[in-house]
């Protein structure tokens, strides 16, 4: 049952992704990417992972994704065209996405009944997967999270306001 | 399998229960709002239909469905329809996690007075109160209005600063209940509320919350001598009502996670815990309403740096002091 759900939950995660990378609007680019995230979320809870199943939504559908809209909506990406052929194949897509994962989801509940009160029969809880995350492989995480400060240190040094040429000579 | 049904049927009905009690808390809200405004402003407001006018909420109601729903030219057809769903829905999904009452003991059955208590239920409230942002976001720009669209970035903007501070402010919470589950949270508040227990950690939340809900001071994203309505200036009748319902949800939400994470939850003297809940509930929703009476809207640029460069050192230290002293005492 499990393995038979992860294979529909991967295909939608892969179908969700490459509908992402093909679809011209901007928007609704980033609205399958979420989809593909939520399937991935539940491909996290079937292994046992409920905390980084809510970490994958907190963290890229809650924070990442909507960092997304706000740049696309800063720089203006919209499309300027109208969107070409029949109105269905803009919407069938998403919302068969949108189906299999709710589908995926119930089906979860019902194989395993006391997934319905947030205690699955095996996962690992949040104290476990904390003394593992800072613990067997704090390492690891510190190295990943130095990784990132050096990007956001980075990101800042090339984005910083630099006066042009002409203006220091108005100044002066 | 006869468990498993059972089980069921009692999250159904407490499903239920819950959703008819908050529709209708929300659309009385809006009632009391009205009323409170108008008195601080020396009027009467709504006071035709029936007594007091207590009828007010179902006329608004009728009027909102009776409307013409329309659409701009260019929007996005799917986009524009769905988002104000989106809105209520993310809205009505966190009081899953609300516990509004200690477990009753019925039939020898154990009855948590909580649709779902998950043992990561903070979590659950965090992640679902930032997928509120889609609703919004999506309807901003679906309306192809320049309006909706600063409004819409204006609360991604907002959204986004105001969260991390939220979630920090949260952290010394957890830290002296030792769960995520909010259960656990209010059963640790027996004695003293977090509110005495964690003073600076409740301003962050309660300033953050506000931010993230969108009540003024901070109701940029919708600040009516600006950007008109921002993200809801296309939409009428229902899809309207349900982006103006979904706020009201809002309310009782931090109404309800303000009570439950700082104001020592159903705990108090002498009246039944559910009451105490209530009470402590109402008043909070009372005091956002007297906020909107009395303050001046922030400016933007205000608005991120007093997240940005106020709130979130002032979380971190708060977190760093908190976790130390937690520590000395063991």
């Amino acid at each position: 049952m499990a393995s038979i759900l992860f294979y529909i939950l991967a295909f939608v995660l892969l179908a969700a992704t490459l509908l992402c990378v093909t679809c011209r609007n901007p928007v609704h680019a980033v609205i399958y990417l979420v989809k593909g995230f939520f399937a991935l979320a539940l491909m996290f809870y079937l292994l046992g992972a409920p905390l980084i199943a809510a970490w994958e939504v907190i963290v890229y559908v809650g924070a990442i994704m909507v960092l997304f809209l706000f740049i696309i909506m800063v720089l203006e990406l919209a499309p300027r065209e109208q969107p070409q052929g029949p109105g269905w194949k803009r919407w069938v897509p998403g919302l068969m996405l949108a189906a299999a994962v709710i589908f995926c989801s119930l089906l979860i509940i019902f194989q395993d009944p006391s997934a319905a009160s947030g205690n699955p029969a095996h996962f690992v809880g949040p104290r476990a997967f904390g003394e593992a995350l800072f613990g067997r492989f704090g390492l690891a995480v510190e190295v990943v999270s130095f990784q990132l400060l050096f990007a956001a240190v980075g990101a800042y040094y090339l984005g910083r306001y630099q006066p042009r040429e002409q203006d220091k000579e108005e100044t002066s | 399998m006869s468990d498993l049904l059972l089980s069921l049927a009692l999250i159904l009905v407490k499903l239920g229960l819950i959703f008819g009690v908050i529709l209708g808390m929300a659309a009385y809200l809006v009632l009391a709002e009205r009323k409170i405004l108008g008195r601080m402003q020396l009027r009467h407001g709504p006071n035709r239909l029936g007594p007091f006018g207590l009828i007010q909420p179902m006329a608004d109601v009728i009027k909102l469905i009776t409307k013409e729903d329309f659409m701009p030219d260019q929007a996005d057809k799917w986009l524009f329809l769905f988002a104000p769903g989106l809105t209520a829905l993310t809205a009505l999904l966190s009081f899953v996690v609300v516990p509004f009452a200690p477990p009753l003991t019925i039939f020898g059955r154990e009855l948590p007075m909580v649709v779902c208590d998950l043992n990561i239920g903070l979590l659950y409230f965090l992640g679902i109160s930032s997928l509120g942002v889609y609703g919004v976001v999506i309807g901003g720009w679906a309306s192809n209005s320049k309006y909706s669209l600063l409004g819409a970035m204006r609360s991604i903007g907002q959204l986004l600063s105001y969260e991390l501070a939220m979630g920090l402010a949260l952290i010394p919470v957890v830290l002296s209940a030792k769960s995520f589950s909010l259960t656990d949270v209010v059963m640790s508040q027996a004695d003293w509320p977090n509110l005495l227990k964690h003073p600076v950690a409740f301003l962050i939340f309660l300033v953050s919350i506000a931010a993230e809900s969108k009540r003024t001071p901070f109701d940029m994203p919708e600040a009516e001598n600006e950007i008109v309505g921002g993200f809801h200036t296309e939409y009428s009748g229902m899809r309207f009502g349900l982006f103006f319902v979904g706020e009201y949800i809002n309310l009782v939400i931090i109404g309800s996670m303000l009570t439950v994470l700082f104001l020592g939850g159903w705990h108090g003297p002498l009246l039944p815990p559910i009451v105490w809940f209530a009470i402590k509930v109402l008043f909070v929703a009372f005091c956002f309403i007297w906020a909107r009476g009395t303050m001046p809207r922030l400016r933007y640029d205000q608005l991120l740096h007093l997240g940005w460069k106020v709130l979130i050192p002032l979380a971190l230290l708060n977190l760093l002091v908190t976790a130390a002293v937690l520590l000395a005492i063991g």
